[in-house]
């Protein structure tokens, strides 16, 4: 078997599992959730095959080209992290990891329906942006050893970061309840907008993938099928669509507050977990993400700041983060209003991550699509 | 209530926790702004990037009101400048103002507490032991050890206390971190006033002594002044005197001039004696590129092969290998390697169309010449692009006999009708290498406050502040002891550190 195909079941599998997480979040039946974490960590066990195997392959091809001087040097260097794709992948196991330990250690698995939507978010962008899967040669600014250290640690700390969006939005859900608050408004309106995303991508999916394999879109059939429809009629209803998604999550999201709280989860240890999550991401983001970052950047390039828009919303990024934990310190901004902080720390996450290599330019330009 | 001073009221302002609130809103914002308009670009390129946004018609208004307000080149402006300074402040400020504080709590010796702070304290645990008080003491003594606590005992009137502490210097962590970035800003404000950023590009066999500086607009009499400079920095192969001399100014006149026009005297010579690229397969997508430099300084010269990762160092200076191209209108040399029937080889360098000798009576001349050439299905040669990516040279054999184009990258082509091979290896001089130029004498307290921020954030966020009491008060048959602590983040650990010695106690 290929690393592809490993990783097509670990996909399939991740689904499954979110299905599974959620359907046990709906019904609490324990067989459910024991078969959603059986799915999980069979998944993650595929990926991680998956992963040493592109590994290996993307080793092969180094040492064909030739470029490589040391076995140790070709190892470090072949690690897969060095396109967008590859990078989706290496997040979303490390999302996996991270939950499945705390899962582990909280014995709890109720967040488990707040996780893999992440996780399935990522896959299904992966799948409907049509973007390379192929293994490709390193461009020489990517041929250092601070590939390894640079890459892996900004996704640890990326899939940390989603951890505590996923915590911070639970943290909201179980604190509110009255419709006019602030808080409730503004975890239905996050939580909603990455319903909205994953169904309409779902939809993509199965319109495209499934039904009309043979359409092709150059740039990727990403809400093709409802709100950029061709169609204009199909794409107001879906606009319309997203709305009604909004408005039943705003009538009816205090339901979920007595669900989640029947799983003997109190939200001191969702803030708690938050914090955590961001208390290991944040300095692994600054040793990694930032400083081995400039450093690579001063031996390639020979500038280690330059403004370059990835650069810069790391910076933005980091500054939410620090905000968050500064915040902590501070009277009258416990519970709540830091729970948003972290919700916006990791939409800049996700800006930092996707928005900057989709819409922005600069140097990173190598994460791109094509 | 008492009134305030001036400096007590700056000091508060920069002491508020509003002011970070808006300095950290201002930057983050108009940084957002400074990532979607295109900094240091042509003014075209954001007029086109405006036009998509807004209306066209209002497009070239919207540009010059951000360029006035500077946001075209924002992070060298003057306020975000000053915003980046506020924050330094406020920073500065917000870390005096708690380190004292601070401070007593890491000198503070710990000392035994009344029962009623021990009540108070975070965690307790509780046991009785069929020991008495003595004997267990000094297991105490030997398990806390193991655990990193020296314990230091007093006795009350109905009881004994031990307590310790470990770590009080990790509650520094943040202030060390805040002390990190105060490094790495000056680190940066000294590679900006007294550091060089620019750029050289050397074609195949130049020599400069001069770098270029970046964003600078130099009218046509500029240029002819410019080119005058370099000619005679070059030709005095650095030496500011003598080109000032052969210029006829004085040598401060000179420096104020080079200046003007942004160009930095290196004080020696580099050449780029060659440039390669190679390619992956039969792709265009480079694999790796590299330069050979000489250096030439007045009592030493010596080469070196840089590539990207792997840049030259000399006197301060910094060469990266950032780019590579063609020089617009340059005429090179075409270097061949012939391999003869029996094996022999001979190497020729040659102009376009001058006629050269081949061993076994074969007369040759290139007639005609493609950056990058390529055959179509039928055959017929085509140029596919402006860079040298596979340089092709129609040669013409025995006058016109018959004639060849020779690729650098397709070996077939090298085959002559004798079986002997002529193999093109380069058209050299007319590729130049893109170097990025830098002298920074901020980058190593830059580093040093990379470092310094790796060990405050480790201290911060893996490092606590532990404290604990033992109390051993006599009973019956043995002793009840209780253990209380603090910590100053992570409790649970502390907790579960506690439960162990408890259990290593008991043992």
């Amino acid at each position: 078997m290929t690393s592809s195909e490993f990783f097509g079941i670990a996909t399939i599998l991740y689904i499954l599992a979110m299905i599974a997480y959620i359907t046990y979040l709906a019904f609490r039946n324990n067989t459910v959730g024991m078969v959603a974490t059986t799915i999980t960590v069979a998944g993650f066990v595929s990926q991680t095959i998956a992963f040493l195997m592109r590994w290996s392959e993307f080793y092969r091809l180094l040492e064909e080209t030739g470029i490589i001087k040391s076995p140790l040097q070709g190892l470090i260097r072949s690690i897969p992290v060095t396109n967008l794709y590859e990078s989706l992948i290496f997040f979303v196991w490390c999302l996996i990891l991270a939950y499945l330990i705390i899962e582990g250690r909280y014995k709890n698995r109720s967040f488990g329906a707040f996780v893999t939507p992440i996780a399935g978010l990522a896959l299904a962008f992966i799948e409907l942006t049509g973007m390379s899967k192929e293994i490709q040669p390193l461009v020489p600014a990517l041929q250092s050893n601070w590939l390894l250290a640079h890459v892996m640690m900004s996704f640890i700390s990326y899939s940390l970061f989603a951890i505590s969006f996923a915590t911070a939005i639970m943290y909201l859900i179980t604190t509110t309840e009255r419709r006019n608050e602030s808080g409730y408004i503004f975890w239905v309106l996050s939580a909603g907008l990455a319903i909205v995303i994953l169904l309409s991508m779902g939809i993509d999916y199965l319109v495209f993938k499934v039904g009309r394999p043979d359409i092709l879109f150059k740039k990727g059939y990403l809400f093709k099928a409802t709100f950029l429809n061709e169609n204009t009629f199909v794409s107001i209803i879906s606009f319309i669509g997203a709305l009604f998604i909004f408005f039943v999550l705003w009538r009816y999201g205090y339901l979920l507050k007595h669900i989640i709280s029947t799983f003997n989860i109190t939200p001191d240890t969702l803030d708690e977990i938050t914090y955590k999550a961001i208390a290991i991401g944040f300095p692994v983001f600054t040793l990694g993400g930032l400083i081995f970052g400039a450093i690579w950047a001063d031996q390639a390039w020979g500038v280690y700041w330059s403004w370059d828009p990835k650069e810069t919303w790391s910076l933005i990024t980091w500054f939410i983060y620090a905000f968050y934990l500064h915040s902590r310190l501070l009277r009258g901004w416990r519970g709540k209003r830091i729970a948003v902080v972290a919700v916006l720390g990791f939409v800049a996450v996700i800006f930092t991550y996707l928005g900057v290599n989709l819409l922005l330019s600069g140097l990173h330009s190598y994460g791109s699509m094509k | 209530m008492q009134k305030k001073n001036i400096v007590d009221r700056i000091w508060d302002f920069f002491t508020s926790i509003k002011l970070a609130i808006v300095l950290f809103l201002l930057i983050a914002l108009s940084s957002i702004v400074g990532t979607i308009i295109e900094q240091r670009a042509e003014p075209q390129r954001n007029i086109e990037l405006l036009s998509r946004l807004f209306n066209p018609d209002i497009a070239p208004t919207i540009y010059r009101i951000l360029d006035t307000l500077q946001f075209t080149d924002m992070y060298h402006s003057w306020w975000f400048v000053s915003f980046l300074m506020l924050f330094a402040a406020n920073l500065i400020i917000c870390s005096l103002d708690r380190l004292p504080k601070v401070l007593k709590i890491v000198k503070e010796e710990i000392k035994p507490i009344p029962v009623e702070v021990f009540q108070g304290l975070p965690v307790k645990k509780e046991v009785v032991l069929n020991k008495k008080p003595e004997s267990l003491k000094e297991t105490l003594k030997k398990v806390l050890k193991k655990h990193g606590f020296n314990l230091s005992e007093t006795s009350l009137k109905d009881e004994t206390q031990l307590f310790s502490q470990k770590g009080a210097f990790s509650r520094l962590g943040v202030y060390i971190t805040h002390l990190s970035i105060l490094i790495i800003l000056a680190g940066a404000l000294i590679g900006i006033f007294f550091g060089f950023k620019g750029f050289l590009n050397i074609r195949e066999g130049m020599a400069y002594t001069v770098a270029f500086g970046r964003g600078m607009n130099w009218t046509p009499q500029d240029e002819a002044m410019v080119e005058n400079l370099i000619e005679a920095m070059n030709r005095a192969k650095g030496d500011m005197e003598t080109a000032a001399q052969s210029l006829g100014v004085t040598g401060q006149e000179l420096k104020r001039l080079l200046k003007r026009y942004g160009l930095e005297p290196l004080g020696f010579e580099i050449e780029c004696r060659d440039f390669e690229v190679d390619f992956y397969g039969h792709s265009d997508m480079p694999k790796e590129y590299r330069s050979l430099l000489i250096v030439r300084d007045k009592d030493r010269s010596f080469e070196k092969w840089i590539e990207v990762n792997d840049p030259l160092k000399y006197k301060g200076y910094t060469f990266y290998q950032s780019s590579y191209g063609t020089w617009p209108g340059a005429r090179g040399i075409f270097r061949f390697r012939f391999v003869s029937k029996d094996g022999e080889t001979l190497l020729k360098e040659v102009q376009p169309l001058q006629e050269f000798d081949l061993p076994g009576g074969l007369k040759a001349k290139v007639i005609d010449f493609s950056p990058s050439l390529a055959f179509d299905e039928t055959g017929r040669p085509f140029t596919y692009a402006e860079q040298l990516n596979n340089p092709g040279a129609l040669v013409e054999f025995n006058k016109k006999e018959f004639t060849r184009w020779i690729l650098k990258r397709y070996p077939q082509t090298w085959q002559l009708p004798d079986g002997s091979i002529l193999q093109l290896l380069d058209y050299w001089g007319v590729q130049y290498t893109g170097l990025q130029v830098r002298r920074d004498p901020g980058v190593w307290i830059v580093y040093l406050g990379c470092i310094i921020m790796a060990i405050g954030l480790y201290i911060t966020f893996f490092m606590s502040h532990k404290r604990i009491w033992l109390r051993l008060v006599p009973e019956k048959n043995g002793s009840r002891l209780l253990i209380g602590g603090s910590v100053s983040r992570n409790r649970e650990a502390f907790e579960r550190a506690i439960e162990r010695i408890l259990k290593e106690v008991q043992q």
